[in-house]
């Protein structure tokens, strides 16, 4: 290591400076290097001596938090105790940014002039009627006013799963299997009289929810809707929502969609893709969610749904292979492709009609009401 | 932490690792020596089989301590995780003190009836009441991920305290605070209040020498040769992109399992016998048929 830097450790003042601003960079990277480990880093230094190795196993286990934070941390290193040049990376959004204001969108021009007051309720009826042309207009076609109504329409969505008995139970009156321990429990305050049975039930939690958007070039109208969607899903329930984008490779961005703000989440969410707009290898990306995630517990009992056109560079048996795989782990397959909207549409090319046999739900989503219907149809258990 | 000598730098609990048979590499060491140091929970994902759960016992076994697992899964409670009452036992207990009562004719005295009835020894202690209890000890949390997020924040709660109150009794306090090893399989993301106290550490798959080291160290039977094959052969498999890549811990089944069917060599017909100890898809062993057992084992010798 030939920096300046690395030649400053050693000495207690300069250590913490050197580590502190280390972490600051690690944050720009998008590491969240929050304070109290940064104090576990200073200790974990002490504890191990100066050396850079140790400087460097010290930060990565005190300041990392998951897999994806370790090449990240590893270019940061490199950059700021190496002397190389500064790093870059795509960050997450760290300063606070003002929630997006967006005008309703009243609809139509305005009506013409010199009209009598006695027509006040038609007008009434003609501001009513646009929302309604919105709720069934494919995204593709929006203007930019438009647009912006339905995004604030579809963050107005909250998609929820249907509920499924968990093996937590919960003590109940009435109805139920009796509960040994807390009826013990009764007797034993009853000096050991029996009393009541006490009764539990099974609980219910939503089932675990995962979206995978392509994001691939023929997806580009779709793309931002079902982002958007995918948002609002994640700030509903944001411990069961996964969200991957797919296209030539696979991309995790349920963290970047955790953001409060719609605006923000997407900013740093397409910061984090790489392949936007890109080809698609649908097989491939989907073989890849289901061997790192799918099959170790994340669609396990999940209702998984996929948004795309289906149109595929790979062979359509490759496709059907990975959603005969994904079937086996997912609770419920939901397909959403905005050409299904489109009168006339059968799903007849190639990899949509492989994967047809494995969905247990092929819905549009390529409008409002479309994406409503979504909501019901994730709803339905 | 009593026996051996001194563990005062990652290198020195290495070797105390290696003793009792497991090859941590330079990360793992260093990870093992700062929870000790500063008295953190270690947080270890991983590959499945790569050692996670071996290394937590091997830390017990180097610093002396007793080893204590949890094994989580969902609708894990307090009764399960923590303490249990021994109600069978304390309801008979009341009936012979009252059946005592009878006899004698004397009126049982409420206060020790009830000093009685929750006593020490009606109390059944879970993993982690027993970790508290037998210091020192390292405990571990294997599969957090699979636990409800319930489950976590009450976790959190034992291990910031090293203590438990168990309202009958008062509360139970670690002599020396256990030391936690908590494993993830990442199938859900675990949360970050948890993740915060923990030092954190992603388990790889060792290089190859480290790989054939541990092979002799755990199969003392295998000879070099074979090893060194199994080990390439375990390479090769792992980047060929099957549904399960073999971990470290089915190369050491397949070398068991060819040593113990005689084998010198790894050979297409004893790779072809023992394939199952090391693919555990069909579909895996289908296609590393296909692709031809010669191939995987061209690169081996």
């Amino acid at each position: 290591m030939s920096g300046d830097r690395s030649k400053i450790v050693g000495a207690r003042a300069d250590v913490v400076a050197a580590i502190v601003g280390f972490a600051r960079t690690l944050r720009h990277a998008g590491v969240a290097a929050t304070p109290d480990r940064v104090v576990t880093m200073l200790t974990a230094v002490e504890a191990l001596g100066g050396s850079t190795a140790a400087v460097y196993w010290a930060g990565r286990q005190s300041l990392c938090a998951e897999p994806d934070d370790l090449p990240v941390y590893d270019a940061a290193f490199r950059a700021y105790f190496g002397g190389e040049r500064p790093f870059r990376g795509h960050g997450l959004p760290v300063t606070p940014v003002l929630p997006s204001v967006a005008a309703p969108f009243t609809g139509g021009p305005p009506p013409p002039a010199g009209e009598d007051s006695d027509e006040v309720p038609e007008i009434l009826a003609l501001s009513a009627s646009p929302v309604e042309v919105l709720r069934q207009r494919d995204f593709a076609l929006l203007t930019a006013g438009e647009r912006d109504e339905v995004r604030r329409l579809v963050a107005l969505l909250g998609p929820g799963t249907a509920p499924r008995r968990t093996r937590r139970r919960k003590p109940v009156r009435g109805a139920g299997e009796v509960d040994p321990r807390r009826t013990v429990r009764r007797l034993l305050r009853h000096a050991g009289e029996p009393s009541r049975l006490e009764r539990r039930r099974r609980r219910d939690k939503p089932r675990r929810l995962v979206l995978l958007l392509d994001v691939s070039g023929s997806m580009t109208p779709y793309a931002d809707a079902l982002l958007r969607f995918a948002h609002a899903a994640v700030r509903r329930r944001p411990t069961l929502t996964e969200v991957f984008t797919v296209g030539t490779r696979l991309t995790r961005v349920t963290r970047p969609l955790r953001h409060r703000d719609a605006d923000a989440a997407l900013a740093a969410a397409s910061a984090a893709i790489p392949d936007w707009h890109g080809g698609t290898r649908l097989a491939d990306s989907l073989g890849a969610f289901v061997d790192r995630w799918g099959r170790r517990g994340t669609a396990r009992g999940a209702i998984v749904v996929v948004c795309s056109d289906g149109w595929e560079r790979g062979t359509p048996d490759a496709l059907a292979t990975q959603l005969d795989r994904l079937s086996r782990l997912a609770y419920r397959i939901v397909w959403v492709n905005p050409h299904r909207g489109k009168r006339g549409y059968a799903p007849l090319a190639g990899g949509m009609a492989a994967v047809l046999p494995y969905l247990d739900d092929f819905v549009a989503g390529h409008s409002l009401s479309a994406l409503e219907e979504l909501v019901t149809v994730l709803g339905r258990s | 932490m009593t026996a051996g000598p001194a563990l005062d730098s990652p290198a020195a609990l290495a070797r105390a690792l290696a003793t009792t048979g497991y090859l941590a590499d330079t990360g793992l060491a260093t990870a093992g020596y700062l929870a000790l140091k500063l008295g953190r929970p270690l947080f270890l994902e991983g590959e499945a089989g790569v050692g996670k759960t071996a290394f937590a016992q091997a830390l017990a076994a180097a610093t002396g301590s007793t080893f204590v697992r949890l094994q989580c899964y969902e609708g894990l409670d307090a009764a399960q995780a923590l303490y249990d009452w021994d109600f069978p036992r304390q309801i008979l207990h009341l009936r012979a003190a009252e059946a005592a009562a009878a006899a004698t004719g004397n009126r049982p005295d409420a206060e020790t009836l009830e000093a009685g009835l929750y006593d020490r020894r009606f109390l059944i202690a879970r993993p982690l009441l027993q970790a508290l209890e037998q210091s020192p000890c390292v405990l571990l949390v294997d599969e957090i991920d699979r636990a409800d997020d319930e489950f976590e924040a009450f976790l959190l709660e034992v291990l910031a305290d090293a203590a438990i109150t168990v309202p009958e009794l008062g509360r139970i306090a670690a002599a020396t605070p256990p030391l936690a090893v908590l494993t993830s399989n990442r199938t859900r993301e675990v949360h970050d209040a948890l993740k915060r106290r923990c030092l954190y550490h992603w388990v790889e798959h060792p290089d190859f020498d480290r790989e054939v080291a541990i092979l002799r160290s755990r199969l003392p039977e295998v000879t070099d040769r074979l090893a060194a094959q199994v080990a390439t052969a375990a390479r090769t498999l792992r980047g060929l992109e099957l549904i399960k890549p073999p971990g470290v811990a089915e190369s050491i089944d397949w070398a068991g399992a060819l040593a113990a069917l005689g084998a010198r060599d790894l050979d297409p017909d004893a790779a072809a016998a023992t394939l199952g100890a090391v693919l555990k898809y069909r579909e895996d062993v289908e296609r590393v048929r296909t692709t031809g057992l010669d191939a995987l084992l061209a690169t081996a010798s």
